[in-house]
């Protein structure tokens, strides 16, 4: 037993610092990824809605594709694809870009999330209630205004908890990067456990990795609360003709 | 190109065509067993026993929170590891490779069964407490009732949920060509790694998983509108 310890601990001492590095660029890659995606969302949501068939079919087939093929799949096309076009990409001078497993992964999340959050964003649209625009209109908002000042906001919020899920989603998939040779928490892994044969370094990056989702789920529960005040759940212990207590208390801010 | 892609000894048609049957294979493998520990896990949560909700609850956080190539090489070298021990014990101190079809098909069905175990428990949930007291008011046992008034209506509520786990199941697969078995996935980097023409191939993969995915969209639709037959709509 005191052995098994003392080797857990050789093992951390050995590999932790390492592993540590490898959630740092674990997050980069997912943070990256997702502010770049999620900047491309909403402008694809309404492409995806509108009724200009100009807009709305490439939108859907960007969304089909997508969310209809693998990611690891979507890797392989773009980082090992491009090496088909690089006398093209050479004299475009792209190359540095396509050349580089980082650059690839970094585009494939990207316009993977991309396609997924605008669904999401796209639901959170078609869920604001029809009275709220309808009463945006009437008081003469239209266009811009009326998707900054009513739809968006609503939207956003709607789509919140969804949209929660999509990250943790993300910090999950980001682990195929490693199998372009990135070495992000996984990749760092595969290589602990390449040179010490335990596998006891998988368990470790087990833990890191449940340690980033459920933090950035307890974070993404205090947002929701914020910004959905209203959702809140009502005491269920709480008499059954008693009204919910965010009705009966003034709204806290 | 066309020659590239024929059936036959100078194209990989045909190999192309095999990985897609082995990535099918592992799929409803995955999903078969993935129903079965989700059911289970959800029985768990619901059975109102403290222990077995806790351990439910931890199987499907873990599940929720490890990225699925984890699980995959975890599951992977730890029955190796765990084989290899248990051999051991009995004298026997030989290399053992475990067969990479089941082991993937275990990871998956891990990960289908944490996630469905979810949309069971709420699917329970959904069905009305009176039938349930009406049913134990005739004087039917609990297995009969699970077997006669919940489990053929839990299927109306959880189709949506389940598939939409399909969907992700499908794509999951291709994880387990890192693994060295030979489904689509893989068979087209071999493909790449001898016509070098990678874009070509991997484009095709893709279109070969999108008609996969596009094609399991329609039937789930299907499913769930005879999933409906019965109900009456405002």
């Amino acid at each position: 037993m005191e052995d098994y310890l003392a080797m857990l601990a050789d093992l951390a001492v050995r590999y932790g610092p390492r592993l540590l590095g490898g959630v740092v660029v674990t997050l980069q890659l997912v943070g990256i990824s997702l502010a770049l995606g999620g900047m491309m969302s909403v402008p694809l949501a309404l492409a995806r809605l509108s009724r200009n068939p100009v807009l709305r079919l490439p939108a859907f087939a960007y969304v089909f594709f997508f969310r209809g093929t693998p990611l690891l799949a979507q890797i392989y096309l773009i980082y090992y694809g491009s090496g088909q076009f690089r006398a093209a990409f050479e004299q475009a001078g792209l190359w540095w870009f396509f050349r580089d497993a980082w650059y690839c992964a970094l585009l494939a999340f990207t316009l993977n999330t991309g396609a997924y959050t605008a669904e999401i964003v796209r639901g959170g649209i078609q869920g604001v209630p029809l009275g709220d625009i309808e009463a945006a209109r009437a008081c003469g908002m239209s266009g811009f205004t009326l998707y900054r000042r009513i739809i968006l906001p609503t939207a956003y919020r709607i789509a919140l908890p969804a949209y929660g899920n999509e990250i943790i989603l993300m910090v999950k998939s980001s682990s195929i990067a490693s199998i372009i040779t990135i070495f992000d928490l996984m990749g760092e892994t595969k290589l602990a456990f390449s040179r010490s044969f335990r596998l006891e370094v998988y368990l470790m990056a087990a833990a890191l990795y449940l340690v980033i989702t459920l933090s950035f789920e307890w974070v993404w529960a205090r947002l929701e609360r914020w910004l959905n005040p209203q959702r809140e759940a009502p005491d269920l212990k709480a008499p059954d003709l008693q009204p919910p207590a965010a009705l009966v208390e003034p709204q806290r801010q | 190109m066309w020659e590239l892609l024929s059936f036959g000894d100078k194209g990989w048609g045909d190999d192309l065509a095999l990985g897609a049957i082995l990535t099918l294979q592992l799929a409803f493998a995955s999903l078969g067993l993935g129903l079965v520990f989700g059911l289970a896990t959800a029985g768990m949560k619901l059975s109102g026993n403290r222990v077995l909700l806790g351990l439910a609850n931890g199987f499907t956080t873990a599940i929720r929170g490890i990225p699925d190539l984890l699980t995959l090489f975890l599951i992977y070298f730890g029955s190796q590891f765990a084989i290899q021990t248990l051999l051991s014990l009995f004298g026997y101190e030989g290399q053992v490779e475990v067969n990479g079809f089941w082991a993937g098909v275990l990871a998956l069905s891990l990960v289908f069964g944490g996630y469905s175990s979810e949309v069971f428990r709420g699917a329970f949930l959904a069905i009305p407490k009176g039938q349930i007291e009406a049913a134990k008011a005739v004087g039917m046992p609990p297995a009969l009732i699970f077997r006669r008034v919940l489990l053929p209506q839990v299927w109306r509520y959880a189709l949506p949920g389940l598939g939409n786990l399909w969907l992700s199941l499908i794509k999951d697969t291709s994880l387990i060509s890192v693994i060295a078995l030979d489904e689509l996935l893989r068979k087209t980097f071999i493909a790449v790694g001898i016509t070098k023409e990678p874009f070509l191939f991997y484009g095709i993969a893709c279109l070969i998983y999108l008609a996969i995915t596009t094609v399991s969209t329609g039937v789930i639709m299907r499913l769930e509108a005879w999933s409906e037959r019965g109900v009456r709509r405002a």
